[in-house]
Protein backbone atom coordinates (compact mmCIF):
# COMPACT_ATOMS: atom_id res chain seq x y z
CA UNK A 1 0.00 0.00 0.00
CA UNK A 2 1.44 3.36 -0.81
CA UNK A 3 2.27 5.53 1.98
CA UNK A 4 -0.17 7.72 3.35
CA UNK A 5 0.45 11.42 3.48
CA UNK A 6 0.09 13.68 6.65
CA UNK A 7 -3.44 15.17 5.57
CA UNK A 8 -4.68 10.86 5.19
CA UNK A 9 -2.85 10.08 8.46
CA UNK A 10 -4.98 12.94 10.32
CA UNK A 11 -7.80 12.40 8.38
CA UNK A 12 -7.72 8.59 9.17
CA UNK A 13 -7.16 9.56 12.89
CA UNK A 14 -9.78 11.90 13.00
CA UNK A 15 -7.14 14.41 13.34
CA UNK A 16 -9.21 16.90 10.99
CA UNK A 17 -11.81 17.04 13.13
CA UNK A 18 -9.68 19.45 15.70
CA UNK A 19 -10.06 22.07 13.43
CA UNK A 20 -13.41 22.32 15.60
CA UNK A 21 -11.32 23.03 18.74
CA UNK A 22 -10.43 26.22 20.23
CA UNK A 23 -9.44 29.42 17.86
CA UNK A 24 -5.42 29.03 17.67
CA UNK A 25 -5.93 25.45 16.65
CA UNK A 26 -8.08 26.39 13.90
CA UNK A 27 -4.10 27.28 12.27
CA UNK A 28 -1.57 25.52 11.55
CA UNK A 29 1.46 26.97 13.62
CA UNK A 30 3.95 28.65 12.13
CA UNK A 31 6.29 31.26 12.99
CA UNK A 32 5.72 33.72 10.75
CA UNK A 33 1.58 33.41 11.91
CA UNK A 34 2.06 34.10 15.19
CA UNK A 35 -0.34 36.81 14.82
CA UNK A 36 -2.52 34.49 14.33
CA UNK A 37 -2.36 33.55 17.59
CA UNK A 38 -3.06 36.54 19.52
CA UNK A 39 -6.63 37.86 20.89
CA UNK A 40 -7.23 41.12 19.61
CA UNK A 41 -6.73 42.67 23.32
CA UNK A 42 -4.07 40.33 23.71
CA UNK A 43 -0.85 41.97 25.63
CA UNK A 44 2.54 42.05 23.78
CA UNK A 45 4.48 40.00 26.57
CA UNK A 46 8.00 38.79 27.42
CA UNK A 47 8.39 35.63 28.55
CA UNK A 48 12.20 36.63 29.98
CA UNK A 49 10.43 39.56 31.86
CA UNK A 50 8.85 37.74 35.39
CA UNK A 51 6.98 38.86 37.85
CA UNK A 52 6.52 37.12 41.67
CA UNK A 53 3.76 37.78 43.94
CA UNK A 54 2.28 36.48 47.40
CA UNK A 55 -1.61 36.14 47.73
CA UNK A 56 -2.03 34.89 51.04
CA UNK A 57 -3.43 38.19 51.77
CA UNK A 58 -5.50 38.54 48.28
CA UNK A 59 -8.87 37.66 47.57
CA UNK A 60 -9.41 36.07 44.23
CA UNK A 61 -10.54 38.71 42.21
CA UNK A 62 -7.59 40.76 43.61
CA UNK A 63 -5.03 37.96 42.08
CA UNK A 64 -6.86 37.96 39.05
CA UNK A 65 -6.45 41.65 38.38
CA UNK A 66 -2.85 41.69 39.84
CA UNK A 67 -2.20 39.40 36.78
CA UNK A 68 -3.95 40.99 33.79
CA UNK A 69 -2.07 44.15 35.55
CA UNK A 70 1.24 42.27 35.44
CA UNK A 71 0.45 41.52 31.63
CA UNK A 72 -0.22 44.95 30.83
CA UNK A 73 3.18 46.02 32.01
CA UNK A 74 4.70 43.38 29.56
CA UNK A 75 5.44 40.53 31.85
CA UNK A 76 5.48 36.87 29.62
CA UNK A 77 6.29 34.66 33.23
CA UNK A 78 3.76 35.45 36.15
CA UNK A 79 4.76 33.37 39.50
CA UNK A 80 1.84 33.41 42.01
CA UNK A 81 2.93 32.07 45.31
CA UNK A 82 0.64 30.70 48.06
CA UNK A 83 -2.75 30.45 46.10
CA UNK A 84 -4.20 28.83 48.88
CA UNK A 85 -6.97 26.92 46.93
CA UNK A 86 -9.34 30.17 46.29
CA UNK A 87 -11.67 29.86 43.52
CA UNK A 88 -11.30 30.63 40.15
CA UNK A 89 -7.84 31.67 39.96
CA UNK A 90 -6.23 32.38 36.75
CA UNK A 91 -9.28 32.15 34.19
CA UNK A 92 -10.21 34.01 31.49
CA UNK A 93 -6.74 34.86 30.33
CA UNK A 94 -6.91 34.95 26.50
CA UNK A 95 -2.43 35.86 26.36
CA UNK A 96 0.52 33.86 25.45
CA UNK A 97 1.83 33.68 28.85
CA UNK A 98 3.73 31.26 31.24
CA UNK A 99 1.89 31.26 34.39
CA UNK A 100 3.00 29.12 37.22
CA UNK A 101 0.75 28.72 40.57
CA UNK A 102 3.05 27.38 43.21
CA UNK A 103 0.48 25.63 45.68
CA UNK A 104 -3.53 24.79 44.83
CA UNK A 105 -6.07 25.93 43.20
CA UNK A 106 -9.89 25.73 44.16
CA UNK A 107 -12.85 25.38 41.82
CA UNK A 108 -12.85 26.74 38.33
CA UNK A 109 -9.26 27.22 37.89
CA UNK A 110 -7.90 28.78 34.81
CA UNK A 111 -11.40 28.55 32.87
CA UNK A 112 -12.05 30.02 29.93
CA UNK A 113 -8.38 30.00 28.95
CA UNK A 114 -7.16 30.57 25.22
CA UNK A 115 -3.55 30.56 25.26
CA UNK A 116 -1.21 30.91 27.96
CA UNK A 117 0.62 27.73 29.37
CA UNK A 118 -0.19 26.97 33.06
CA UNK A 119 1.58 25.16 35.67
CA UNK A 120 0.10 24.22 38.87
CA UNK A 121 2.51 22.51 41.52
CA UNK A 122 -0.21 21.53 43.79
CA UNK A 123 -3.61 20.33 43.46
CA UNK A 124 -6.72 21.66 41.79
CA UNK A 125 -10.81 21.71 43.08
CA UNK A 126 -13.69 21.14 40.87
CA UNK A 127 -14.48 22.21 36.89
CA UNK A 128 -10.09 23.15 36.35
CA UNK A 129 -10.46 24.60 32.71
CA UNK A 130 -13.47 24.54 31.93
CA UNK A 131 -14.13 25.42 28.23
CA UNK A 132 -10.34 25.97 27.85
CA UNK A 133 -9.88 26.80 23.99
CA UNK A 134 -5.73 26.61 23.88
CA UNK A 135 -2.50 26.41 25.87
CA UNK A 136 -1.58 23.60 28.15
CA UNK A 137 -2.49 23.51 31.86
CA UNK A 138 -0.37 20.86 33.69
CA UNK A 139 -0.91 19.99 37.35
CA UNK A 140 1.53 17.84 39.55
CA UNK A 141 -0.89 16.46 42.05
CA UNK A 142 -4.46 15.26 41.91
CA UNK A 143 -7.53 17.05 40.50
CA UNK A 144 -11.40 17.27 41.51
CA UNK A 145 -14.55 16.03 38.78
CA UNK A 146 -15.17 17.53 36.00
CA UNK A 147 -11.20 18.26 34.89
CA UNK A 148 -11.65 19.57 31.51
CA UNK A 149 -15.27 20.40 31.40
CA UNK A 150 -16.23 21.33 27.90
CA UNK A 151 -12.81 22.54 26.66
CA UNK A 152 -12.61 22.85 22.97
CA UNK A 153 -8.44 22.67 22.63
CA UNK A 154 -5.19 22.43 24.31
CA UNK A 155 -3.15 20.18 26.53
CA UNK A 156 -5.01 19.47 29.96
CA UNK A 157 -2.59 17.58 31.84
CA UNK A 158 -2.88 16.02 35.59
CA UNK A 159 -0.09 13.79 36.50
CA UNK A 160 -2.45 12.19 39.84
CA UNK A 161 -5.70 11.13 40.55
CA UNK A 162 -8.87 12.82 38.81
CA UNK A 163 -12.59 13.19 39.84
CA UNK A 164 -15.67 11.78 38.01
CA UNK A 165 -17.13 13.19 34.96
CA UNK A 166 -13.08 14.40 33.75
CA UNK A 167 -14.11 16.07 29.76
CA UNK A 168 -17.81 15.71 30.34
CA UNK A 169 -18.91 17.76 27.32
CA UNK A 170 -15.54 17.94 25.69
CA UNK A 171 -15.52 19.23 22.41
CA UNK A 172 -11.54 19.15 21.31
CA UNK A 173 -8.25 19.42 22.22
CA UNK A 174 -6.40 16.88 24.72
CA UNK A 175 -6.73 15.90 28.56
CA UNK A 176 -4.08 13.48 29.98
CA UNK A 177 -4.43 11.67 33.77
CA UNK A 178 -1.62 10.36 34.93
CA UNK A 179 -3.61 8.57 37.40
CA UNK A 180 -7.13 7.21 37.77
CA UNK A 181 -10.18 8.83 37.38
CA UNK A 182 -13.88 8.81 38.43
CA UNK A 183 -17.22 7.44 36.88
CA UNK A 184 -18.19 8.99 33.94
CA UNK A 185 -15.24 10.05 32.47
CA UNK A 186 -15.68 11.01 28.81
CA UNK A 187 -19.73 11.79 29.38
CA UNK A 188 -21.11 13.27 25.97
CA UNK A 189 -17.94 13.81 24.65
CA UNK A 190 -17.59 15.05 21.25
CA UNK A 191 -14.50 15.50 20.27
CA UNK A 192 -10.89 15.14 21.10
CA UNK A 193 -8.94 12.91 22.76
CA UNK A 194 -8.81 11.50 26.19
CA UNK A 195 -5.63 9.38 28.20
CA UNK A 196 -6.41 7.83 31.06
CA UNK A 197 -3.05 5.73 32.27
CA UNK A 198 -4.77 4.53 35.45
CA UNK A 199 -7.77 3.02 35.87
CA UNK A 200 -11.10 4.38 34.75
CA UNK A 201 -14.14 4.92 36.62
CA UNK A 202 -17.48 3.49 35.55
CA UNK A 203 -19.44 3.98 32.17
CA UNK A 204 -16.65 5.56 30.96
CA UNK A 205 -17.62 7.17 27.54
CA UNK A 206 -21.20 7.22 28.65
CA UNK A 207 -22.97 8.59 25.55
CA UNK A 208 -19.77 9.78 23.49
CA UNK A 209 -21.13 11.69 20.42
CA UNK A 210 -17.11 10.83 18.94
CA UNK A 211 -13.72 11.75 20.31
CA UNK A 212 -11.21 9.03 21.19
CA UNK A 213 -10.56 7.84 25.01
CA UNK A 214 -7.38 5.53 26.04
CA UNK A 215 -6.56 3.88 29.17
CA UNK A 216 -3.71 2.45 30.44
CA UNK A 217 -5.20 0.62 33.34
CA UNK A 218 -8.68 -1.01 33.93
CA UNK A 219 -11.97 0.34 33.25
CA UNK A 220 -14.92 -0.32 35.46
CA UNK A 221 -17.25 -0.78 32.82
CA UNK A 222 -17.89 1.27 29.52
CA UNK A 223 -21.24 3.61 29.08
CA UNK A 224 -24.24 3.31 27.06
CA UNK A 225 -22.62 3.50 23.65
CA UNK A 226 -18.99 3.56 24.12
CA UNK A 227 -17.04 0.34 22.27
CA UNK A 228 -13.86 -0.66 22.22
CA UNK A 229 -11.91 0.42 18.88
CA UNK A 230 -8.60 -1.15 17.54
CA UNK A 231 -5.20 0.77 18.08
CA UNK A 232 -3.02 1.85 15.70
CA UNK A 233 0.03 2.51 14.66
CA UNK A 234 -1.11 6.21 14.80
CA UNK A 235 -2.63 5.64 17.72
CA UNK A 236 0.55 4.71 19.58
CA UNK A 237 2.95 7.18 17.74
CA UNK A 238 0.50 10.16 19.21
CA UNK A 239 0.24 9.07 22.65
CA UNK A 240 3.77 8.27 23.03
CA UNK A 241 4.96 11.80 21.18
CA UNK A 242 2.35 13.23 23.90
CA UNK A 243 2.91 11.44 26.37
CA UNK A 244 6.62 12.42 26.35
CA UNK A 245 6.28 15.84 26.07
CA UNK A 246 4.70 15.66 29.51
CA UNK A 247 7.06 13.25 31.12
CA UNK A 248 4.73 10.43 31.21
CA UNK A 249 4.32 7.06 29.89
CA UNK A 250 1.59 4.26 29.47
CA UNK A 251 1.62 1.43 32.23
CA UNK A 252 2.37 -1.31 29.59
CA UNK A 253 3.18 0.85 26.66
CA UNK A 254 1.19 2.68 24.33
CA UNK A 255 -0.05 -0.21 22.56
CA UNK A 256 -1.47 -1.85 24.86
CA UNK A 257 -3.53 0.67 25.98
CA UNK A 258 -7.56 0.46 25.62
CA UNK A 259 -9.08 2.41 22.71
CA UNK A 260 -12.60 3.61 23.47
CA UNK A 261 -14.51 5.36 20.64
CA UNK A 262 -18.45 5.91 20.18
CA UNK A 263 -20.65 3.29 18.59
CA UNK A 264 -22.75 5.99 17.14
CA UNK A 265 -25.93 3.73 17.73
CA UNK A 266 -27.19 6.74 19.77
CA UNK A 267 -28.54 9.53 18.16
CA UNK A 268 -25.41 11.25 16.87
CA UNK A 269 -24.06 14.92 15.54
CA UNK A 270 -23.35 12.58 12.18
CA UNK A 271 -26.66 12.66 11.52
CA UNK A 272 -26.32 16.34 11.21
CA UNK A 273 -26.12 18.08 7.58
CA UNK A 274 -22.61 20.07 7.81
CA UNK A 275 -23.93 23.53 8.14
CA UNK A 276 -26.17 22.20 10.88
CA UNK A 277 -23.12 20.63 12.78
CA UNK A 278 -21.24 23.76 12.17
CA UNK A 279 -23.88 25.72 13.84
CA UNK A 280 -24.09 22.97 16.93
CA UNK A 281 -20.29 22.88 17.43
CA UNK B 1 -25.38 23.95 47.87
CA UNK B 2 -24.70 23.79 51.65
CA UNK B 3 -21.17 23.34 53.06
CA UNK B 4 -20.14 20.00 55.30
CA UNK B 5 -16.60 19.43 57.07
CA UNK B 6 -15.10 17.16 59.73
CA UNK B 7 -11.99 16.77 61.68
CA UNK B 8 -10.61 14.20 63.50
CA UNK B 9 -7.37 14.09 65.49
CA UNK B 10 -5.81 10.72 66.06
CA UNK B 11 -4.83 9.43 69.02
CA UNK B 12 -5.76 13.05 70.87
CA UNK B 13 -7.50 15.64 71.72
CA UNK B 14 -6.96 18.87 69.37
CA UNK B 15 -8.53 22.30 69.58
CA UNK B 16 -11.99 21.08 67.92
CA UNK B 17 -13.94 23.74 68.72
CA UNK B 18 -11.60 26.25 66.46
CA UNK B 19 -10.66 24.07 63.79
CA UNK B 20 -14.56 23.78 62.91
CA UNK B 21 -14.83 27.53 63.51
CA UNK B 22 -12.49 27.64 61.12
CA UNK B 23 -13.41 25.37 58.45
CA UNK B 24 -16.73 26.19 58.68
CA UNK B 25 -16.67 29.65 58.17
CA UNK B 26 -14.47 29.07 55.52
CA UNK B 27 -17.63 27.91 53.53
CA UNK B 28 -19.87 30.32 54.58
CA UNK B 29 -20.24 31.11 51.02
CA UNK B 30 -21.71 27.38 50.45
CA UNK B 31 -24.58 28.19 53.15
CA UNK B 32 -25.27 31.49 54.70
CA UNK B 33 -28.95 30.55 56.79
CA UNK B 34 -27.71 27.96 59.60
CA UNK B 35 -24.25 26.30 60.82
CA UNK B 36 -23.99 23.38 63.32
CA UNK B 37 -20.98 21.78 65.10
CA UNK B 38 -21.24 18.26 66.51
CA UNK B 39 -17.82 18.41 68.60
CA UNK B 40 -17.01 15.36 70.58
CA UNK B 41 -15.12 16.06 74.39
CA UNK B 42 -13.75 13.46 76.49
CA UNK B 43 -16.50 10.48 76.60
CA UNK B 44 -17.30 9.97 80.27
CA UNK B 45 -19.35 7.15 80.43
CA UNK B 46 -20.94 7.86 83.53
CA UNK B 47 -22.52 10.92 82.28
CA UNK B 48 -24.96 12.14 80.17
CA UNK B 49 -24.32 15.50 78.17
CA UNK B 50 -27.74 16.79 76.71
CA UNK B 51 -28.26 20.05 74.76
CA UNK B 52 -31.70 21.32 74.05
CA UNK B 53 -33.60 23.95 73.12
CA UNK B 54 -37.11 24.74 74.42
CA UNK B 55 -37.69 27.26 71.34
CA UNK B 56 -36.92 28.75 67.80
CA UNK B 57 -34.80 31.41 67.62
CA UNK B 58 -37.89 33.43 65.50
CA UNK B 59 -40.42 32.42 68.50
CA UNK B 60 -38.64 35.19 70.72
CA UNK B 61 -40.28 37.92 68.28
CA UNK B 62 -43.64 36.51 68.58
CA UNK B 63 -46.15 37.51 71.42
CA UNK B 64 -45.89 38.40 74.78
CA UNK B 65 -45.37 35.44 76.69
CA UNK B 66 -42.60 33.86 74.61
CA UNK B 67 -40.09 34.00 78.13
CA UNK B 68 -42.70 32.81 80.35
CA UNK B 69 -42.95 30.21 77.80
CA UNK B 70 -39.83 29.26 77.97
CA UNK B 71 -39.57 29.40 81.62
CA UNK B 72 -42.00 26.83 82.10
CA UNK B 73 -40.93 24.54 79.30
CA UNK B 74 -37.42 24.39 80.88
CA UNK B 75 -39.17 24.06 84.47
CA UNK B 76 -41.02 20.95 82.44
CA UNK B 77 -38.11 19.15 81.50
CA UNK B 78 -36.12 19.78 85.19
CA UNK B 79 -39.50 17.96 86.58
CA UNK B 80 -39.47 15.41 84.10
CA UNK B 81 -35.81 14.46 84.50
CA UNK B 82 -36.41 14.67 87.97
CA UNK B 83 -39.65 12.08 87.61
CA UNK B 84 -37.36 9.72 85.62
CA UNK B 85 -34.40 9.58 88.07
CA UNK B 86 -32.05 11.66 86.10
CA UNK B 87 -29.80 13.51 89.22
CA UNK B 88 -28.84 17.03 86.98
CA UNK B 89 -24.92 18.08 88.32
CA UNK B 90 -24.11 21.00 85.69
CA UNK B 91 -26.76 23.81 83.70
CA UNK B 92 -25.51 25.88 81.76
CA UNK B 93 -27.88 28.41 79.55
CA UNK B 94 -25.98 28.87 76.67
CA UNK B 95 -29.08 31.37 74.67
CA UNK B 96 -32.50 32.15 75.66
CA UNK B 97 -33.75 29.28 74.66
CA UNK B 98 -30.77 26.96 74.32
CA UNK B 99 -29.39 24.71 77.43
CA UNK B 100 -26.63 21.97 78.12
CA UNK B 101 -27.33 19.84 80.92
CA UNK B 102 -24.58 17.00 82.26
CA UNK B 103 -26.58 14.35 84.32
CA UNK B 104 -26.44 10.94 85.45
CA UNK B 105 -28.80 8.68 84.28
CA UNK B 106 -28.74 4.96 84.09
CA UNK B 107 -32.55 4.37 82.54
CA UNK B 108 -34.31 3.92 79.18
CA UNK B 109 -32.46 6.93 76.97
CA UNK B 110 -35.36 6.75 74.64
CA UNK B 111 -38.31 6.93 76.91
CA UNK B 112 -36.07 10.03 78.38
CA UNK B 113 -36.17 11.48 74.89
CA UNK B 114 -39.00 10.73 74.10
CA UNK B 115 -40.44 11.99 77.40
CA UNK B 116 -38.57 14.76 77.18
CA UNK B 117 -39.26 16.00 73.80
CA UNK B 118 -43.47 15.62 74.42
CA UNK B 119 -42.87 19.41 75.97
CA UNK B 120 -44.30 20.99 72.94
CA UNK B 121 -41.68 23.37 71.64
CA UNK B 122 -38.47 21.50 73.53
CA UNK B 123 -36.45 19.65 71.42
CA UNK B 124 -33.14 17.33 72.19
CA UNK B 125 -30.35 18.45 70.07
CA UNK B 126 -27.66 15.56 71.06
CA UNK B 127 -27.23 13.67 73.76
CA UNK B 128 -24.41 11.11 74.60
CA UNK B 129 -21.15 10.76 76.68
CA UNK B 130 -19.25 12.58 74.30
CA UNK B 131 -21.42 14.55 71.89
CA UNK B 132 -21.99 18.25 71.93
CA UNK B 133 -24.38 19.27 69.24
CA UNK B 134 -24.40 23.07 68.48
CA UNK B 135 -26.79 24.62 66.04
CA UNK B 136 -28.22 28.38 65.32
CA UNK B 137 -29.18 30.46 62.90
CA UNK B 138 -26.25 32.79 60.75
CA UNK B 139 -22.58 31.60 59.89
CA UNK B 140 -19.87 29.72 62.09
CA UNK B 141 -18.25 32.30 63.50
CA UNK B 142 -21.69 33.81 64.90
CA UNK B 143 -22.89 30.20 66.45
CA UNK B 144 -19.34 29.76 67.37
CA UNK B 145 -19.19 32.80 69.53
CA UNK B 146 -22.34 32.90 70.98
CA UNK B 147 -22.42 29.32 72.42
CA UNK B 148 -18.32 29.59 72.99
CA UNK B 149 -17.25 26.98 71.28
CA UNK B 150 -13.67 28.56 70.49
CA UNK B 151 -12.27 26.68 73.52
CA UNK B 152 -13.84 23.34 73.00
CA UNK B 153 -11.07 20.71 73.28
CA UNK B 154 -11.86 17.12 71.67
CA UNK B 155 -11.06 14.26 69.75
CA UNK B 156 -13.39 14.83 66.56
CA UNK B 157 -16.32 17.18 64.98
CA UNK B 158 -18.17 17.62 62.37
CA UNK B 159 -19.97 20.44 60.89
CA UNK B 160 -22.83 22.28 58.51
CA UNK B 161 -22.93 25.43 56.79
CA UNK B 162 -26.74 25.52 55.53
CA UNK B 163 -28.57 27.07 52.58
CA UNK B 164 -31.87 26.12 52.88
CA UNK B 165 -33.57 24.74 49.77
CA UNK B 166 -36.05 22.53 50.95
CA UNK B 167 -36.78 23.28 54.20
CA UNK B 168 -37.48 26.16 56.77
CA UNK B 169 -34.43 28.29 57.83
CA UNK B 170 -34.50 27.25 61.60
CA UNK B 171 -33.07 25.59 64.10
CA UNK B 172 -35.18 22.44 63.20
CA UNK B 173 -33.40 22.54 60.17
CA UNK B 174 -30.31 23.10 60.62
CA UNK B 175 -27.55 20.25 60.68
CA UNK B 176 -25.98 18.50 62.23
CA UNK B 177 -28.66 16.45 63.07
CA UNK B 178 -28.49 13.85 66.22
CA UNK B 179 -29.36 9.82 65.52
CA UNK B 180 -32.41 10.07 68.11
CA UNK B 181 -32.45 8.21 70.42
CA UNK B 182 -28.74 6.52 70.24
CA UNK B 183 -25.99 8.37 72.20
CA UNK B 184 -22.90 10.02 70.35
CA UNK B 185 -24.06 10.06 66.87
CA UNK B 186 -24.46 12.46 64.68
CA UNK B 187 -24.85 13.32 60.59
CA UNK B 188 -24.22 16.01 58.55
CA UNK B 189 -25.28 16.16 54.92
CA UNK B 190 -25.06 18.21 51.09
CA UNK B 191 -27.44 17.11 48.72
CA UNK B 192 -30.67 15.74 48.41
CA UNK B 193 -32.58 12.55 48.70
CA UNK B 194 -35.30 11.83 46.53
CA UNK B 195 -37.01 8.83 47.72
CA UNK B 196 -37.66 10.45 50.96
CA UNK B 197 -40.70 10.45 51.91
CA UNK B 198 -40.86 6.49 51.57
CA UNK B 199 -37.73 5.69 53.49
CA UNK B 200 -39.21 8.12 56.26
CA UNK B 201 -42.60 6.48 56.32
CA UNK B 202 -40.69 2.71 56.94
CA UNK B 203 -38.72 4.50 59.66
CA UNK B 204 -41.58 5.71 61.13
CA UNK B 205 -43.33 2.04 61.20
CA UNK B 206 -40.43 1.13 63.18
CA UNK B 207 -40.64 3.49 65.99
CA UNK B 208 -38.62 6.21 64.73
CA UNK B 209 -39.57 10.10 65.22
CA UNK B 210 -38.33 13.24 63.08
CA UNK B 211 -38.62 16.73 64.28
CA UNK B 212 -38.49 17.87 60.92
CA UNK B 213 -38.96 17.65 57.24
CA UNK B 214 -35.30 17.97 55.93
CA UNK B 215 -33.81 14.87 54.37
CA UNK B 216 -30.77 14.99 56.13
CA UNK B 217 -32.02 14.06 59.61
CA UNK B 218 -33.56 10.77 57.34
CA UNK B 219 -29.69 9.65 56.90
CA UNK B 220 -29.19 10.13 61.21
CA UNK B 221 -31.76 8.52 61.65
CA UNK B 222 -31.37 5.20 58.96
CA UNK B 223 -28.08 5.11 60.79
CA UNK B 224 -28.55 4.78 64.37
CA UNK B 225 -31.65 2.15 62.90
CA UNK B 226 -29.57 0.09 61.27
CA UNK B 227 -26.54 0.17 63.94
CA UNK B 228 -29.36 -0.94 66.12
CA UNK B 229 -29.93 -3.57 64.13
CA UNK B 230 -26.51 -5.16 64.33
CA UNK B 231 -24.33 -3.35 61.47
CA UNK B 232 -21.46 -1.45 62.47
CA UNK B 233 -20.86 2.11 61.33
CA UNK B 234 -19.03 0.93 57.89
CA UNK B 235 -21.59 -1.57 57.26
CA UNK B 236 -24.51 0.82 57.63
CA UNK B 237 -23.02 3.70 55.38
CA UNK B 238 -22.01 1.06 52.71
CA UNK B 239 -25.98 -0.12 52.77
CA UNK B 240 -26.67 3.40 52.94
CA UNK B 241 -25.58 4.09 49.45
CA UNK B 242 -27.60 1.66 47.75
CA UNK B 243 -30.50 2.26 49.59
CA UNK B 244 -30.77 6.26 48.99
CA UNK B 245 -31.98 7.48 46.12
CA UNK B 246 -30.39 10.40 44.86
CA UNK B 247 -26.85 12.93 44.99
CA UNK B 248 -25.56 13.34 48.37
CA UNK B 249 -22.36 13.50 50.23
CA UNK B 250 -22.59 12.38 54.26
CA UNK B 251 -20.60 12.96 57.41
CA UNK B 252 -21.73 10.74 60.16
CA UNK B 253 -19.33 10.86 63.77
CA UNK B 254 -19.77 8.90 66.81
CA UNK B 255 -18.05 8.71 69.70
CA UNK B 256 -15.19 7.06 68.93
CA UNK B 257 -15.01 7.79 64.61
CA UNK B 258 -15.57 9.87 61.94
CA UNK B 259 -17.26 8.28 58.35
CA UNK B 260 -18.20 9.69 54.66
CA UNK B 261 -20.31 8.61 52.36
CA UNK B 262 -20.41 9.58 48.68
CA UNK B 263 -23.42 8.58 46.40
CA UNK B 264 -22.75 6.54 43.04
CA UNK B 265 -22.56 9.12 40.77
CA UNK B 266 -19.95 11.47 43.31
CA UNK B 267 -22.04 14.72 42.31
CA UNK B 268 -21.14 16.66 45.39
CA UNK B 269 -17.75 17.38 46.27
CA UNK B 270 -15.68 15.88 48.83
CA UNK B 271 -11.96 16.45 49.11
CA UNK B 272 -9.65 14.61 51.57
CA UNK B 273 -6.41 15.70 53.73
CA UNK B 274 -5.35 12.24 55.89
CA UNK B 275 -2.13 12.39 57.57
CA UNK B 276 -1.04 10.12 60.84
CA UNK B 277 -1.89 12.79 62.82
CA UNK B 278 -5.14 14.27 61.59
CA UNK B 279 -7.60 13.63 58.76
CA UNK B 280 -9.68 16.49 57.28
CA UNK B 281 -12.70 16.44 55.28
CA UNK B 282 -14.56 19.32 53.66
CA UNK B 283 -16.72 20.63 50.77
CA UNK B 284 -13.79 22.89 49.33
CA UNK B 285 -10.26 22.23 50.02
CA UNK B 286 -10.71 26.35 50.89
CA UNK B 287 -11.68 24.87 53.93
CA UNK B 288 -9.23 22.48 55.15
CA UNK B 289 -6.65 25.29 54.32
CA UNK B 290 -8.11 27.61 57.19
CA UNK B 291 -6.40 24.95 59.40
CA UNK B 292 -3.05 23.84 57.54
CA UNK B 293 -2.15 26.70 55.28
CA UNK B 294 1.19 24.82 54.45
CA UNK B 295 0.93 22.93 50.84
CA UNK B 296 -0.36 19.88 51.74
CA UNK B 297 -1.64 16.72 49.55
CA UNK B 298 -5.76 16.20 49.11
CA UNK B 299 -7.95 14.37 47.30
CA UNK B 300 -11.36 13.27 46.22
CA UNK B 301 -12.75 10.85 47.13
CA UNK B 302 -14.67 8.40 44.42
CA UNK B 303 -18.01 7.42 43.62
CA UNK B 304 -19.65 5.12 45.68
CA UNK B 305 -17.01 5.57 48.53
CA UNK B 306 -17.24 4.64 52.10
CA UNK B 307 -14.45 5.66 54.53
CA UNK B 308 -14.37 5.32 58.24
CA UNK B 309 -11.53 6.31 60.80
CA UNK B 310 -10.96 5.94 64.46
CA UNK B 311 -9.87 9.12 66.77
Amino acid sequence: MAELSREQESHRMGMHTEQLAGRSQQIFFAPEEAENFASPDAFDVDFNKRGEFDVTEMTQNQINLKIRELMSQGYGTIVVQNPGAKHSLGVGILNRLQLYFEGSLGYFGCGLIDGPNVRISGRVGWSCAENMLSGTVVIEKNAGSTFGAAIRGGDLVCKGDVGSRTGIDMKGGSIIVGGRTGAFSGFMMQRGRMVILGDAGKNLGDSMYDGTIYVGGKIANLGVDAVEGEITDLDVRWLERKLAIYGLEAPDGARNMTKIVSGKKLWNYDNLEPMEKKMVL
Amino acid sequence: MCGIAGLIHRGRSGDIGREMTSMLQALKHRGPDSAGFALYGKPDPDRQIMRFKVAEQEDLAKGFKIHQQMRDRKATVDARLAELGATVEQEDQATEYAYRYIFKFDGDLKRLADYLEDIEDVEILSLGHALELVKDLGDAGRVSEQYGLGAFQGTHGIGHTRMATESDVDIRSAHPYWAYPFNDVAVVHNGQLTNYWGSRRALERRGHRFMSDCDSELIAVYVADRIARGDDLEAAMKRSIHEFDGVFTYLVATSDSLGMAKDVMAAKPMVLYESDEIIALASEEVAIRSVFPHEIDTFDPYEGEVRVWQS
